[in-house]
């Protein structure tokens, strides 16, 4: 169990390194960022002196090493934007993305497990049809618009909810539904064809001929083996709303990392991009490897084969 | 009773029916008989072939040009709201241009989008999967941390940001949203060749001296083309989504171009009032990327039906 922890740890750790270093070298290549602390229409001059004086002169690979350097210290380095330390950015807005991740993993948990299970149990009806059809469609939907029709049927025409900020709990339930939802199609999917399958197992038809009834069984013994890869599959998923957080903090304007992305990319702030987009790889990073350790946890087949 | 000597099927003389002995349908035919009664294949096929030929023929069905602005004309209702007029079916939008005809250019940009970026993911990520499929050991190995690494980076942002400073154009959009999108081709590909070479006609062709470039230009990659395609289906879909998401947060496709994506960041404005502004290109674009994803689902319920579920 613990060399199986420690190879994933190893790889998570090599995979972060390479991100941050193709995030860097793809950044700076893809500007230049003495032309965005000048601004438009600078001199030449002016450009040159800035080069020297962030020492954008040096290699790439020389700036990359410092950048590294300082991140490994904790100094994210200072946003040519904002004029602050990138870690007191990062800081001010990381909680508020955190609750909307969270939240939205509670609306996926709350509707793809009890979608995937009443599909599972009733195959081939009209339960399991609808099931499926709102997943594909699901898939379909632009996450942005989604939000902007939720926020014209919900904070417009039904003035339930406000429409956009992030100072009471009632700004976080369209946003949380919004980004829960991208996350149902593929965790529905896997509870469904998870609990067919369990459901098919010898186990369940011996516990049936031991006379379970179908409630308790279900509760026993299908469910909770059923849930095993669902599980590992949040994780995943929650790694992926942080990043999935970009569109709907931008469409309810909300102060998270997400918007923070968003203005740094229009105000050309490399620094804070250039972390942003590695603190993005990590949670996703750390989060499979909660995944790998949970599913050894839960399946010794991994943890010894 | 061999299938050789029965080449065609022989109608009895008397009954005028044919015996039992009819050659076994080829795997195409009995393709091209799933796809003739799979509904969900035939209407996201359909509704994709007419989005296609409204995509080429756009400029002599859009009653109106796309670009032109009309002051006076601003922000018209559709018809079928009160003071809407036939003249502009769908109304106009903040700067009196044409939205009907805006949305009917908009099929273009989306659809050429969707399959240049699908084609460049599918040369990165068959390429890769194959050789990684195909030759094992180290090369397997470096392309599997690859793919963990991308699997890592955050690819909306990333193709927000590299668009936005490259410079946002066609192109651009297209290549960096196909250049992040390949590794579902990967995945796919390289398990189905980690298959395929371990089979009898590999063998064979190896056996009668075929080279690595020889086995997998006729050995593997046909017997990946169906897959391959499935694959292209839905990343079609994905990557209209993703140019979407980029114009309407105003990273990608830049006015007065007419983006879907940017057209509902343009109607939000607006929306309170207007809201059809923001409602239209949200359904033209959840149509489009819903008949993909039909056909895709379609197709690999055609090409491999015991992958249903």
């Amino acid at each position: 169990m613990l060399s199986y922890i420690a190879q994933r740890a190893a790889l998570a750790i090599a995979v972060a390194f390479t991100v941050s270093l193709a995030a860097f070298m793809l950044l700076n290549i893809a500007t230049d960022p003495a032309y965005a602390i000048a601004g438009e229409d600078a001199d030449p001059e002016v450009i040159e002196q800035i080069r020297q004086r962030f020492g954008l002169d040096r290699p790439l690979w020389v700036r990359y090493g410092d950048w590294l350097a300082g991140v490994l210290r904790g100094d994210f380095g200072v946003s040519y934007y904002w004029n602050k330390p990138v870690a007191t950015l990062v800081a001010e807005r990381v909680g508020t993305t955190l609750t909307l991740a969270f939240s939205a993993l509670m609306v996926t948990i709350a509707i793809a497990i009890p979608l995937g299970a009443l599909a599972a149990l009733n195959r081939n009806t009209w339960i399991d049809r609808f099931a499926l059809w709102l997943a594909v469609s699901a898939q379909a939907v632009p996450n942005f618009w989604l939000g902007l029709i939720l926020i014209i049927l919900f904070a417009v025409m039904l003035p339930i909810f406000p429409v956009s900020g992030d100072h009471t709990w009632q700004h976080f339930v369209l946003p949380a539904f919004v980004l829960g939802a991208s996350s149902v199609p593929p965790v529905m999917r896997l509870m469904r064809t998870g609990l067919i399958e369990v459901m098919g197992a010898d186990y369940i038809r011996t516990a049936r001929a031991k006379g379970y009834r179908s409630g308790a069984l279900l509760m026993r013994h299908a469910l909770r083996n059923a849930l095993l890869p669902v599980v590992s599959v949040l994780a995943v998923q929650l790694g992926q709303k942080v990043g999935g957080s970009v569109i709907t903090e931008s469409v309810f304007a909300i102060n998270g990392l997400g918007r923070l992305a968003l203005q740094s990319i229009l105000g050309a702030d490399i620094p804070t991009v250039q972390i942003l987009i590695f603190l993005f790889a990590l949670v996703f990073v750390g989060m499979n490897l909660l995944a790998d350790i949970l599913n050894a946890a839960l399946d010794p087949r991994i943890r010894i084969g | 009773m061999s299938e050789s000597t029965q080449s065609r099927p022989v109608v009895d003389p008397v009954s005028g029916r044919t015996p039992e002995t009819e050659i076994p349908a080829s795997p195409g035919q009995l393709a091209r008989a799933r796809a003739w009664h799979h509904r969900g294949f035939q209407v996201g096929a359909g509704i994709l072939l007419a989005l296609v030929l409204v995509a080429i023929f756009a400029p002599f069905l859009a009653p109106h040009s796309p670009y032109q602005q009309s002051l006076p004309n601003r922000l018209l209702p559709p018809v079928w709201v009160e003071g809407g007029s036939w003249e502009y079916l769908l109304g106009t939008d903040h700067v009196g241009r044409d939205y009907l005809s805006r949305l009917i250019h908009g099929t273009r940009v989306s659809i050429t989008i969707g399959l240049g970026a699908a084609t460049i993911g599918l040369i990165i990520g068959v390429t890769l999967g194959v050789l990684a499929g195909y030759f094992g050991g180290w090369v397997d190995h470096s392309v599997s941390f690859v793919l963990t690494a991308q699997l890592a980076l955050p690819g909306l942002l990333l193709a927000m940001a590299l668009v936005f400073f490259i410079g946002p154009s066609l192109l651009v959009v297209i290549c960096i949203i196909g250049a992040l999108g390949w590794t579902y081709y990967l995945v796919v590909t390289r398990s189905a060749t980690q298959h395929i070479r371990s089979l009898d006609f590999v063998a064979a062709a190896r056996a009668s001296g075929a080279t690595p470039r020889q086995i997998i230009w006729h050995e593997i990659l046909p017997n990946l083309s169906s897959k391959i395609i499935v694959i292209f289906t839905f990343e079609l879909g994905i990557a209209i989504l993703a140019e979407a998401s980029l114009s309407f947060l105003g990273v990608g496709i830049q006015a007065p171009t007419p983006s879907w994506g940017l057209m509902i960041a343009e109607g939000k404005e607006a929306m309170f009032y207007r809201p059809w502004l923001v409602v239209l290109p949200g359904m033209c674009l959840f149509v489009l990327v819903i008949a993909a994803n039909l056909m895709g689902d379609g197709l690999r319920d055609i090409t491999s039906p015991e992958e249903k579920s």
